[in-house]
């Protein structure tokens, strides 16, 4: 390093910032209404979405020049390491709160539901799950961990080995054999995505379960469709890897972004197994 | 402490970046964006503060004034949600900015840009609940903890809560992330943990409760939204759900958040006595460990909230006793702080007047606390004024006490001028006499059964009532010479030294008065 020990990177000033701040308003404002039913609505998301793309290009982009202009040393790596890892964390968290949600259903307000202090109104109610609660007068039929579910996993699990390839082959220097890994990793992705969207039009189509079949349809589609979003967004970052890769960034001591990236998905991954446990298999 | 560099040494502060409005916008320089939140948050003070005297109003004298309930109900939940979202986190985290950086011999803050994208995002949030006041069917009337079945029922209002609770999220747990990261890796060489000032000690357990229970909170907001829309069964019975639930999630995060508002200013209050006593903090290492082990524990105790709403009772005692521990290491730092006065050569400037009336308000909430913490007599106490008044000693009397504590303190080193003293003192002696006016009788209230959240009231509690709404007035018009004695310190006043208090300690005090744009561009050497 050239710079004094103690040298720290401070951005200049910038725009971005001030623009993310009005594609959560829009992007807010616009959800707003469109959940109210007013016809502005989708037209302020997309505003706000638009917003948010532009944002982050030109945010990521600003940041990307910076690194790659070697403004970044040691000590800006190892504060994006530390950032990463508490967003992880946060997300974790946020899932935490939706697994509490499911086991609260199976262990407490069901059971409840079903117990005599609950007969006079609901008789016959009995505690079985998957449920969808004494008020659900429709029948349903119930995901099953084998198929798709199980398909999933292995694609998901292979993902994380082929990123990890991936990581082998920069750190070696071999170019095309970190493209490739990434190319895998990309596709087993986007495979998962498709399955699972298969597997959605399924339980609406066929099998009568939908977001409003009670609380066992509530926790399925909410637990799994968040996770389906973070491998979307997975998804789209390991795409970007892949571009970067492309355009020869990236070095073997220097490439934080793709290992962000790659705690990330490892992560959506650990999110995986949580649930084929709890809301496939269980 | 001992520095090898001094701060004025690197100093160059011709004003390079952009100037006028342009500066504000774009700026990643942590003093600028500490003066952000701060304004921010005075300004949200005092519309959460003029909400508080129109509640205060309303209750008057019984009857039905000019609230009808739906509005009352209105203003109490945007109240409660702009003080505590608005109001006194943005606060800590503007002394955050301004201060860690310099305290821990720092350039800046580690993410500059992030750090303003933190800072813009609460305008998008303030602006979703304001607005709410203003749309068809009116605000959130549910109460700041937005329980269902109600906030299911509600009007758009709801919804824009909903959202903006949202990006109040990203913006502290960004906030949040930021300060972890600055604490845990930009310190100045020799800069230990088990020596940084209690300030930076406590924002970093901060930091990590923000981390943990927002994004929970985000969960809880996110599961009444596709109730409300979307036909999903969280909190419905009918469909296996519970609104129980709801409860249990929103208090998981809603415990937590109680301490992220009360310990940054256990850290400032360590500082002031430590300064205004001229003796080092007594027991420095016992302070740490009683910050963190309230964190911990605050992850456990949620249930307290829950004494009515059905429990097994074996929940009951779990949650009782686990409440209960908390008074034990807050006892601890209640103990640190008057041991560090003991023979101490004591002086009462306004920062030291303001941290003791925090010790002794802040003990009473805490006491209040554990009197609610006895499930046998919470059942009789539950959503009495007797909680209004509790938390009020501890979020009024606690958190803002210590962050006008903050603020006096630290004011010298903003602006490079003191603040008249003599005012300073006369605001104290009005906040303090006025609050007690307003929330002490508020005891009496709950304890003979005045429920909270309601307009009206029986005849028997018209004159506790009326003194109280007379305390809030007064409290309120007090803090206009607040923002008086802020506003002319700015402008003007007697040069402060680069260290104006004798006895305070900190690398802050390193650095010239008012502190240059840049500071610690290279890092001093502690000893
Ligand atoms: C001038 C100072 C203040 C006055 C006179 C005041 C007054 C009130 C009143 C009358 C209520 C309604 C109680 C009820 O009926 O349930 C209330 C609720 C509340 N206040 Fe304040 N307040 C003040 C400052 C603050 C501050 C600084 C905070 C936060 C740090 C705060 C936090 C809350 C909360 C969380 C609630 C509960 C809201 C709810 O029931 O949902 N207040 N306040
Ligand atoms: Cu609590």
């Amino acid at each position: 390093m050239t710079q004094p020990a103690s040298y720290y990177y401070v951005p200049s000033p910038s725009y971005w910032p001030l623009v993310g701040a009005l594609a959560l308003l829009l992007l807010a404002a616009g959800a707003v209404l469109w959940v109210n039913g007013y016809s502005s609505g989708p037209l302020t998301v997309s505003a706000g979405f638009a917003v948010l793309i532009f944002m982050m290009a030109g945010w990521f982009r600003t940041v990307i020049r910076e690194s790659e202009g070697g403004l970044y040393n040691k000590r800006v790596d190892t504060s994006f390491r530390w950032a990463m890892s508490w967003f992880i964390f946060s997300e974790v968290m946020f899932f935490a709160a939706f697994f509490g949600a499911l086991f609260y259903a199976r262990v407490l307000s069901i059971p409840d539901l079903a117990s005599v202090d609950s007969q006079l109104l609901w008789p016959n109610f009995s505690a079985v799950w998957p449920n969808a609660g004494p008020g659900y007068k429709g029948t349903f039929s119930v995901m099953e961990a084998m198929g798709i579910p199980a398909i999933n996993t292995l694609l998901l699990l292979s993902s994380g080995a082929t990123l990890t390839w991936a990581h082998w082959g920069l750190m070696k220097g071999n170019r095309t054999h970190l493209a490739l890994g990434l190319v895998l990793t990309i596709a087993l992705g986007v495979i998962f995505i498709s399955l699972q969207a298969s597997e959605y039009s399924h339980a609406y189509s066929e099998m009568n379960l939908k977001l409003t079949t009670g609380i066992y349809g509530t926790t399925f589609f909410m637990l799994t469709g968040f996770h389906g979003l973070h491998v979307t967004i997975g998804v789209t970052m390991l795409t970007v890897m892949l571009f970067r890769v492309l355009a020869g960034h990236f070095k073997p001591d220097h490439h934080f972004a793709f290992e962000a990236v790659a705690w990330y998905w490892h992560f959506v991954d650990v999110v995986w197994l949580m649930l084929y446990v709890v809301v496939y298999w269980l | 402490m001992e520095t090898t560099a001094m701060g004025h040494a690197e100093v160059h502060d011709h004003g390079h970046g952009p100037t006028g409005l342009k500066r504000w916008l774009t700026t990643t320089n942590h003093k600028d964006i500490g003066s952000m939140y701060l304004w921010f948050s005075f300004a949200m003070f005092i519309v959460g503060g003029i909400m508080a005297l129109l509640i205060r109003a309303e209750l008057f004298e019984p009857g039905l004034q000019f609230l009808d309930p739906e509005r009352y109900n209105q203003i109490v939940t945007l109240h409660g949600l702009i003080m505590v979202f608005g109001a006194i986190m943005p606060a800590f985290v503007g002394f955050a900015n301004w201060m860690i950086p310099m305290q821990i011999g720092a350039s800046d803050m580690a993410f500059g840009r992030l750090n303003n994208w933190s800072f813009w995002l609460l305008i998008p949030a303030s602006l979703l609940l304001v607005t709410s006041l203003f749309v068809p069917g009116g605000a959130a009337g549910v109460g700041w903890t937005l329980y269902p079945p109600l906030s299911i029922q509600m009007g758009m209002g709801m919804d824009l809560a909903i959202f903006s609770v949202h990006i109040l999220g990203i913006s502290s747990i960004l906030g949040s992330i930021n300060i972890i990261t600055t604490i845990l890796n930009l310190r100045a060489p020799g800069m230990t943990m088990m020596k940084m000032p209690m300030f930076a000690w406590t924002w970093l357990i901060t930091a990590f409760l923000i981390i943990a229970v927002m994004p929970v909170f985000a969960g809880a907001v996110t599961m009444l939204l596709t109730d409300r829309h979307f036909g999903t069964s969280f909190f419905s019975a009918a469909g296996g759900g519970d609104p129980v639930l709801f409860q249990h999630v929103f208090w998981f995060f809603g415990h937590p958040e109680v301490y992220i508002v009360i310990l940054p200013g256990f850290g400032i209050i360590s500082q002031v006595i430590s300064a205004f006593s001229r003796k080092p903090l007594f027991g420095y290492a016992s302070m740490v460990y009683a910050t963190a082990s309230i964190a911990v524990l605050s992850f456990f105790v949620w249930g307290h909230h829950m004494f009515t709403s059905g429990m097994p009772v074996t929940g009951q005692l779990f949650y009782m006793y686990a409440t209960m521990l908390i008074a034990i290491p807050t006892g601890v730092k209640v103990f640190n702080w008057i041991a560090t006065m003991w023979r101490g050569t004591l002086t009462f400037e306004t920062p030291m007047l303001f941290a003791l009336g925090f010790i002794f308000l802040f003990t009473m909430g805490g006491f209040s606390g554990l009197v609610l913490a006895m499930t046998a007599v919470d059942v009789q106490m539950h959503n009495t004024y007797y909680v209004v008044a509790h938390f009020h000693y501890t979020m009024v009397a606690g958190a803002l006490f210590s962050a006008f504590a903050a603020v006096y303190y630290w004011l010298p080193k903003w602006t490079g001028h003191m603040y008249n003293e003599k005012l300073g003192k006369v605001h104290f002696w009005l906040t303090m006499a006025f609050f007690n006016m307003t929330f002490f009788v508020q005891h009496f209230l709950g304890l003979a059964g005045m429920p909270r959240r309601i307009p009206d009231y029986a005849l028997q509690f018209a004159d506790f009532n009326r003194i109280s709404s007379i305390g809030a007035f007064g409290l309120g018009i007090s803090q206009l010479l607040f923002l008086y004695i802020v506003v002319s310190c700015i402008k003007g006043g007697p040069k402060a030294a680069a260290k104006p208090w004798d006895g305070a300690e900190g690398l802050e005090w390193d650095v010239p008065s008012p502190a240059p744009y840049h500071t610690w561009e290279i890092q001093p050497q502690v000893k």
